[in-house]
């Protein structure tokens, strides 16, 4: 059916001798791939709490009397939690709002992890795209500068730049997203070279399409699958990458404020108060592993080969 | 199978050479000098501080010396610890790191394949899904949540018990501080190792040598030993490249977490130092194990696997 419908789609002249085909009940693969991420219950409920913890995360601030970089005057101490004082997970040791905080981070990684991968993936499909198509020497000279990419441990360079620019906040973000994108151009790479010899491209050749409109028109709309199912995957990596950075103290600089930064904060208070430590570990984890399941469940949902 | 080898080593060296060159310039190009400091320093002793550190030269200059000194083993002189060069600390740390290491690695390849195997021998069954399950436990919660959570269980839920672990500094690698940091570098290496051994060792499991040697009677323990385990250890192997970036930047956070002197530590504070000499340092020697051990991997791959050599 992808195949007809990509076919009508590029050659709008054609496309009276295929309306038969509309007449056979329509199951095209985004919808049978939702039906399956339904059916799938871990991916559905991790689909579910990303969601909510994305929500709380950006609108949850504004709900709450402290923001996350106020100081509580008369709690300068970490204090458990009280429903009273509007602490409703406790202060930390300097007397912020410790869920202010953890919703802060929480934007951060977020942002983080979708402007990130947002990078990751236009370098990403775009050097895995053109290797695949075009070929050649040009296929030989991306994929090498990928291998020899792949081998260095990219993770020094970060620091490197953070070092060098000062760890700015959205350097942070660029820096990042071009670790991220090697592997998503092998994939692409390899998925158009599965694509570049069938025959609705070779008809799009023939009827004078150039280069990049089929790779924009033709291979693109192809491998969205796996594009997205890649994306979900990345997404938690980079989140994790953020954190690593900001547990480290080289990443997003006080009073603002991450996961990492908040579990490497609880991590030194842990002996006084162990749970300003529990609760960032756990927001983070559970985003984590929803990402992950989420990816999990995309890929089979996606994958078409039983379908 | 010598010209598979020899093209995989003409690769390395333009490699390093990139690394050493990328790391250069970037630190070389950085606005703002190592020398900056919230008092400007007065221009007379900036001048010599310059020419001490050979800065006063032609970049390019500057550039071939670098290379010449990291030919003799030279990384040249740490910016903040004024005493040390910063091969010297390279050569305190880097024992540390990679004993730690190493130990982590052998932790990680005695459970990981045997739990490994039974999962996948158990495919489908409560084992399996519970081994699964702690399997993606360890590879999705980072090494940073991991790390604290294990000091703050041994160290002060259990303080007064014989369970008491110490949870930082080194004293000269006593087994007692060295339990925690390599436990926590090792897990998530652990899943992997467990989730890769399974993966192969089901897909072993179905092919058809597996079911000629079952069906000329052999016990099931024999198709195992004998039969499947060498074809599935192959994806391990390879396993091992990927491995080691993971411990170099594992133990970045192992060694900031329980104190540790290793490379990783002097990584990180060189960082936060902006002491440039020594962060390039360990950049150049991370660069170099990484390549190193990915070729040692290939070659041990293509002596596996013969396939690959003709590629």
């Amino acid at each position: 059916m992808e195949f007809f419908k990509i076919f009508s789609q590029s050659s709008e002249r054609n496309s009276k001798s295929l309306n038969s085909f509309k007449d056979v009940e329509e199951r095209s693969l985004w919808s049978t791939a939702i039906q399956r991420l339904i059916l799938n219950r871990a991916a559905f409920v991790s689909a579910l709490l990303i969601i909510f913890l994305a929500f709380i995360c950006f609108v949850g601030p504004y709900f709450l009397s402290w923001s996350y970089d106020e100081i509580d005057w008369d709690l300068i101490e970490a204090t458990p939690p009280n429903i009273n004082n509007g602490h409703y997970l406790g202060t930390d040791s300097l007397g912020r709002d410790l869920l202010a905080r953890i919703l802060q981070g929480g934007q951060v990684s977020f942002q983080v992890g979708l402007l990130a991968t947002m990078v990751a993936v236009i370098i990403g499909v775009t050097v895995g795209s053109l290797a695949g198509f075009l070929g050649g020497w040009i296929d030989q000279v991306l994929m090498r500068i990928v291998d020899i990419l792949y081998v260095i441990p990219l993770m020094f360079f970060i620091i490197i730049l953070m070092v060098i620019f000062g760890r700015n906040f959205y350097l942070m973000f660029i820096a990042i997203g071009f670790v991220e994108w090697l592997t998503m151009s092998r994939i692409v790479r390899g998925q158009t070279m599965a694509l570049r010899h069938r025959e609705f491209i070779d008809s799009a050749r023939v009827s004078g399409s150039s280069n990049t409109r089929i790779i924009l028109k033709h291979i693109i709309p192809n491998i969205l699958g796996v594009v997205i199912v890649y994306v979900t995957l990345t997404i938690p990596q980079v989140i994790l990458l953020e954190s690593f950075l900001s547990f480290l103290g080289l990443g997003v600089q006080p009073p603002m404020t991450s996961w990492g930064a908040l579990i490497s904060e609880g991590a030194r208070e842990m002996e006084i108060t162990p749970r300003t430590l529990i609760v960032p570990a756990l927001f983070l984890s559970t985003a984590l592993f929803s990402f992950n399941f989420l990816g999990d469940g995309l890929r089979d949902a996606l994958d078409p080969r039983d379908r | 199978m010598w010209f598979y080898f020899i093209k995989r080593i003409l690769i390395a060296l333009p490699t390093l050479l990139a690394v050493v060159t990328l790391s250069f310039f970037l630190m070389r190009l950085a606005p703002g000098g190592p020398f900056d400091q919230e008092a400007p320093l007065p221009p007379e002793i900036l001048e010599n501080l310059r020419a001490a550190y050979g800065f006063d030269k032609p970049l390019i200059k500057q550039y071939l010396d670098y290379l010449t000194n990291l030919l003799n083993g030279d990384f040249g002189p740490s910016f903040k610890y004024k005493d040390f060069t910063v091969t010297e600390l390279i050569s305190q740390g880097l024992p540390i790191s990679a004993s730690n290491g190493f130990l982590a690695l052998i932790l990680a390849v005695c459970f990981g394949i045997p739990i490994g195997i039974i999962a996948a021998l158990n495919q489908n069954k409560k084992v399996d899904h519970l081994i699964m399950s702690f399997a993606m436990i360890g590879i999705v919660i980072p090494t940073f949540v991991i790390g604290p959570l294990l000091a703050l269980f041994f160290g002060i839920i259990l303080k007064d018990t014989i369970f008491s672990l110490p949870v930082g500094g080194w004293e000269g690698g006593r087994l007692e501080n060295r339990i925690l940091p390599v436990i926590c570098l090792s897990l998530p290496f652990i899943a992997y190792i467990a989730r890769i051994t399974r993966a192969s060792m089901i897909e072993t499991m179905r092919s058809n040598y597996i079911r000629t040697a079952t069906a000329k009677g052999l016990p099931y323990h024999k198709v195992v030993i004998n039969h499947a385990l060498k074809s599935s250890m192959i994806p391990v192997v390879t396993f091992l490249g990927p491995a080691t970036v993971a411990l170099l930047t594992g133990s970045m956070v192992v060694e900031t977490i329980f104190g540790l002197p290793g490379i990783g530590r002097y990584f990180v504070q060189g960082a936060l130092n902006r002491d440039y000499t020594l962060v390039m340092g360990v950049t150049i020697l991370a660069a170099f194990l990484v390549i190193i051990i990915t070729l040692i991997v290939d070659m041990a791959y293509a002596w596996l696997d013969p396939k690959t050599r003709y590629d």
